[in-house]
């Protein structure tokens, strides 16, 4: 029995880490909003490690946050142990990474949508999207409920056509157990979407009281935690370790006596995996050489003996997996509480979408999170804000949001996305963001919270937090430039007890005191110059832009200049095999991905500055032709 | 909208000796005046189309480079709309090339392939009918730019480029991994590593400047390769073209065989005749050369002369030389007609021709010498053979690409000694190798990618 079970401005389908924000982020910009999930015990479920940032990630955690999403102040709730990455590495790349309480993440989650006004959280399984006018229109579920909507966003994860594998077994199924789904596969490719197939894998859990951690060295948190959220309420949290153990050579012995029984290795599995997260049969065959490969074993919550081994991600049958982990120092009488196994899952090729996320073919239609061919929580979430907000701004008929890639982590990923080939499930990572030095997790919301603002996402209590702090860092580092350090024996003094520091130059500046790199800021409030008293975070950012100046102006005129490209914008229209001049493979690429600007036109692959001097003539071929037959 | 400064050779290379250096876009006019002085007054550009004598010095040596007429001419009424300086130069090709250097240190960007013509249209000037003609312009002598790239792809130049790229990859890749994964107990790419790593590619690529510095002049230009039978009269056919136009006979350094070049003048085009020291003198050296030398002289040239003797007629060996030579551009030459009459047949001569122009000389009386000339240059001009201004262009823009990449390595190296943290440094690396690409037109990401997950053991 089909019945109209409600209507909505925008529905999501999935409630997983990209759903939930998507949910949130069109409720909170005032539409009536309808998260469905197969399983209202599994809202916000971390089915793979129990841990959320790192590099990149974590800088994609700090975006979402400063926009007004969740994830940040989410983990922030449920974290266990928080680490800073990279410290000595540099601002730009330093990262931090928690470990959480899985379940409590997932109850506070849920409990944040079902206090969400205009958000409706309801069980069900999507099976039809359904069309109307070449519009989508609405879902329609298992039990036959028609919910309609303007726009709907499909955050499906890994579930489209979900196949468990473990050793020789092969079952349908979603992640943990859960079940797949079938339909919602089918009834994309029948509106015309191309989908792939890719393919991901978890490790084992394993029993606590069964592990014998003094043969394992200790992974402490940081003594000091740092929190994700600008705006978290600071809260004494007790921290939980780490412990860390390695395979030994009776682990390797063991995978290679038994790689005839790996799906990986008999074909069984056909479908590309991820290069950053190989199975340990993977790391043991590729690196043959070395003879011991690092497992951390993390917890997976306060309330559960389960813990996560990580590094040991695997698809060997379930006595392999036993009789490989009972092989690492400390681990000797473990006793495995869940098998690992490895996912195959239907993706769709994400050069179908718009930057804005949604489909090219169908408006209203959006997908985000590891449909998209992604992986990880934060890639997940850090879509499911964009499409959140580009849903309910498509309602409102208001034009899309974009992040560019010199403003966000987010930018960085979606251009990647929809403008290069992806062919193995999508990591963010420091490197893929040539402007890695102005996008630091430091200054996300010095980046990001104005806009978050006008799009309607963050309150005006903290927009005025974020004023405050903006013009603190300005003041002072106005101070540092202005103030002059006087040559007096005073000064001298305490600069030379400033390690190598040197004495002062005559008319000196403090600013050009902490351009010297053995000055901290910390030292130049040993100088008698008087300073304001200014929060951890305001030095912290007035350290970092007066230190590395020099380099983030260049990043900037580097950026300056891409966005005279960005800005030539190509009509979605052109027929680009009409387009005389352009090599056969530009042709090809632009006429599938329909670049939307002569900067995003530049970088698929197989474009020339040859290609892009033809577009711009072509253009303005167009412009005169256009303007002569107005005349 | 378009807001960097451009600048090329504006005339071919080769007759006289005169070539005009363009430049176009808003520094244009500061960028002359920071190369150029005056013979009289300063230079301020403040009055539009102007002609000015004087000379262009090298700020670094303080030395004169070249006599010069320097003309000014401001935003609107010019070629591209943009102000433009055009820089007439006096001292040939040597110093043509430096005084383009010079302005290209000073800020101006190596113009692309039909790039004046280009911003000319879109700033409103040229008319529709016009545009597609640019367009042929960029195709084609972008196609001609790719053929030099991918023939000098098989040469020690690219295949050294290559390398230094895989090095610098290889420590950007280590830094990098470390960065991504912190907790991988990766090995570190310590401050004296990049120290050490980034100061020996820095000494290679220097020297790779200073030697394409001194031997660029040579390796411009068309080459040519005179092959054949014995005693067809490859001897006495160098001589003839050498006998009044001998401008350059050098040494090249770094050859395994005695390798010289012959360079003559062919109405204005420079062609570099590749030969074996004494090949032309003595003829009992000639039957030493074996067809494996003449494969390697056909496989460096970009025109390959075959001769053939009137008096001796086609044999099999004609035939397997003439095979060698496959799609590379090639004229054949039977020679000494004056001598006696020829018995070549003339069906046995099209079918070995195929195609190919066929031309009946004499070296030794000089006859039909015109008529080859004439043919090259149409080759030359008729876009056949790669012409030697692109080839020009190909050398400069290697060499800027080397003083970048340097340039950037020097920075990451007192970056490094300054104790800027290694994203940082990074910066640098990555820009250095950026530099390098530019020359194959790769990009760095997806290869750091891959080398990262090829040389490190990463994931969860």
């Amino acid at each position: 029995m089909v019945y109209s079970a409600g209507n909505y401005d925008v529905i999501v389908v999935g409630a997983g880490h990209a759903g939930c924000e998507a949910g949130l982020a069109a409720a909170r910009m005032g539409c009536r909003t309808l998260v469905i999930t197969l399983n209202m015990d599994n809202v916000a479920l971390m089915p793979c490690n129990p841990a959320v940032g790192g590099p990149a990630k974590g800088h994609l955690v700090r975006e979402v946050d400063a926009l007004g999403g969740e994830i940040g102040l989410n983990t922030d709730r449920a974290s266990i142990q928080m680490r800073l990455l990279n410290i000595g590495k540099g601002p730009a790349v330093q990262a931090l990474r928690a470990q959480t309480d899985k379940k409590h993440y997932q109850i506070s989650m849920k409990r944040v949508l079902e206090g969400q006004e205009n958000l409706d959280l309801k069980q069900a399984l999507a099976e039809r999207l359904l069309i109307e006018k070449g519009k989508i229109c609405g879902v329609l579920t298992s039990t036959g409920a028609i919910f309609k909507a303007e726009a709907i966003v499909v955050t499906a994860g890994t579930y489209l056509k979900g196949r468990i594998v473990i050793g020789d077994l092969s079952f349908p199924g979603g992640p943990n157990g859960q079940f797949p789904s079938v339909g919602l596969s089918d009834s994309l490719s029948e509106l015309g979407v191309r989908m792939g197939r890719f393919k991901t894998g978890t490790p084992p859990r394993v029993d606590q009281k069964s592990i014998d951690f003094s043969k394992m060295s200790i992974q402490p948190g940081d003594e000091k935690p740092y929190q994700f959220s600008f705006v978290s309420p600071f809260v004494e949290r007790e921290q939980m370790p780490c412990w860390l153990t390695y395979t030994t050579e009776e682990t390797n012995r063991i995978i290679r006596e038994n790689l005839h029984r790996s799906p990986l290795f008999t074909g069984s599995i056909q479908s590309q995996g991820p290069r950053y997260c190989p199975s340990i049969e993977t790391k043991v065959v590729r690196f043959s050489d070395k003879p011991a490969h690092q497992v951390f074993i993390e917890p997976e919550g306060k309330d559960t003996a389960e813990m996560y081994v990580q590094g040991m991600s695997t698809s060997l049958p379930e006595d392999v997996q036993l009789a490989m982990l009972r092989t690492l120092p400390g681990m000797e009488k473990v006793e495995m509480m869940r098998a690992g196994y490895a996912i195959e899952y239907d993706y769709v090729f994400p050069g179908q979408l718009k930057l804005s996320l949604e489909t090219k073919i169908i408006p209203g239609l959006f997908t985000a999170g590891q449909i998209n061919g992604t992986s990880g929580y934060e890639e997940a979430a850090a879509q499911g804000i964009i499409a959140g907000i580009n849903a309910a701004l498509f309602t409102k008929n208001r034009e899309p949001f974009i992040l560019k890639r010199s403003q966000a982590y987010i930018g960085v990923m979606i251009d990647d996305l929809v403008t290069k080939e992806i062919d193995e499930p999508y990591r963010m990572l420091t490197s893929r963001a040539e402007y890695r030095l102005l996008l630091r997790q430091d200054n996300a919301d010095l980046r990001l919270t104005e806009m978050g603002y006008e799009i309607g996402l963050v309150s005006k209590e903290r927009y005025e937090t974020y004023i405050r702090k903006q013009k603190l860092v300005e003041e002072e580092r106005s101070r540092l430039e202005r103030t002059v350090v006087p040559v007096s024996a005073d000064t001298k003094k305490i600069l030379g007890e400033i390690n190598g520091a040197g004495l002062p130059q005559q008319g000196i500046t403090l600013a050009g005191l902490l351009r010297r790199p053995e000055v901290s800021y910390g030292d130049l409030l040993l100088l008698p110059m008087s300073h304001p008293d200014l929060p951890e975070e305001v030095r912290e950012q007035v350290k970092i832009q007066v230190k590395y100046e020099g380099y983030i102006k260049k990043q900037q005129s580097q950026a300056e200049r891409i966005k005279r490209l960005e800005e030539k914008k190509l009509p979605t229209d052109i027929d680009y095999r009409k387009v005389k001049g352009l090599s056969m493979e530009a042709m090809e690429k632009m006429e599938n991905i329909k670049p939307v600007s002569i900067g995003q036109a530049g970088r698929i692959a197989g474009v020339t500055p040859a290609d892009l001097s033809v577009l711009l003539i072509f253009l303005e071929q167009n412009r005169r032709n256009k303007n002569r037959n107005h005349s | 909208m378009c807001e960097d400064t451009i600048a090329a050779i504006s005339t071919p290379l080769g007759e006289g000796g005169i070539g005009i250096i363009k430049i176009s876009g808003p520094e244009a006019v500061s960028i002359a005046g920071k190369v150029f002085k005056p013979k009289r007054g300063g230079w301020d550009g403040e009055k539009s189309h102007t002609l000015v004598y004087g000379h262009i010095y090298d700020s670094h040596t303080g030395q004169a480079v070249d006599e010069v007429l320097v003309s000014c001419m401001k935003a609107p009424y010019t070629y591209t709309r943009e102000d433009v300086v055009e820089i007439n130069c006096h001292g040939g090709i040597v110093p043509l090339r430096k005084v383009l250097e010079l302005v290209l240190a000073e800020g101006a960007r190596m113009a692309e392939p039909g790039e004046f013509s280009k911003r000319a249209f879109l700033n409103g000037r040229l008319d529709l009918a016009q545009a597609e003609s640019i367009i042929d312009v960029i195709r084609s002598k972008t196609e001609d730019g790719l053929k030099i790239a991918v023939s000098q792809l098989k040469g020690d130049l690219s295949l050294k480029i290559d390398e230094l790229k895989k090095r610098l990859l290889g420590i950007l890749a280590q830094v990098e991994a470390n960065i991504d994964f912190p907790d991988e107990n990766l090995e570190e790419a310590t401050g004296s590593n990049i120290i050490i790593s980034s100061e020996e590619l820095l000494k290679e690529i220097k020297k790779m400047v200073i030697e394409s510095e001194a031997g660029i002049v040579y390796r411009e230009g068309i080459r040519a390769a005179i092959i054949g039978k014995p005693n067809v009269g490859k001897s006495s056919l160098l001589n003839a073209v050498l006998k009044q136009k001998r401008a350059i006979v050098t040494d090249i350094p770094g050859t395994t065989r005695d390798v010289i070049e012959e360079i003559v003048n062919i109405r204005g085009i420079p062609l570099r005749i590749i030969d074996t020291a004494g090949l032309h003198k003595t003829d009992d050296l000639v039957e030493k050369i074996g067809v494996e030398r003449t494969k390697e002289m056909i496989e460096q040239a970009d025109l390959v002369l075959l001769v053939l003797d009137a008096a001796i007629g086609l044999s099999d060996q004609d035939f397997e030389i003439i095979d060698s030579i496959g799609e590379k551009k090639s004229l054949v030459l039977v020679n000494k007609v004056d001598v006696k009459k020829s018995i070549i047949n003339q069906g046995d001569l099209d079918r070995l021709a195929g195609g190919r122009p066929v031309l009946w000389i004499s070296a030794e009386q000089g006859t039909g010498l015109d008529k080859m000339e004439e043919v090259i240059v149409e080759m030359v001009l008729g876009g056949q053979i790669v012409r030697s201004d692109t080839l020009l262009v190909a050398n400069i823009r290697h060499k800027q690409a080397l003083e970048k990449a340097a340039c950037y390595l020097e920075e990451a190296v007192s970056g490094v000694k300054s104790m800027f943290p290694v994203d940082i440094v990074a910066i640098d690396l990555r820009a250095a190798w950026e530099a390098l690409g530019e020359i194959t037109g790769s990009t760095v990401t997806e290869d750091l990618i891959d080398r990262i997950f090829k040389d490190f053991c990463i994931g969860k």
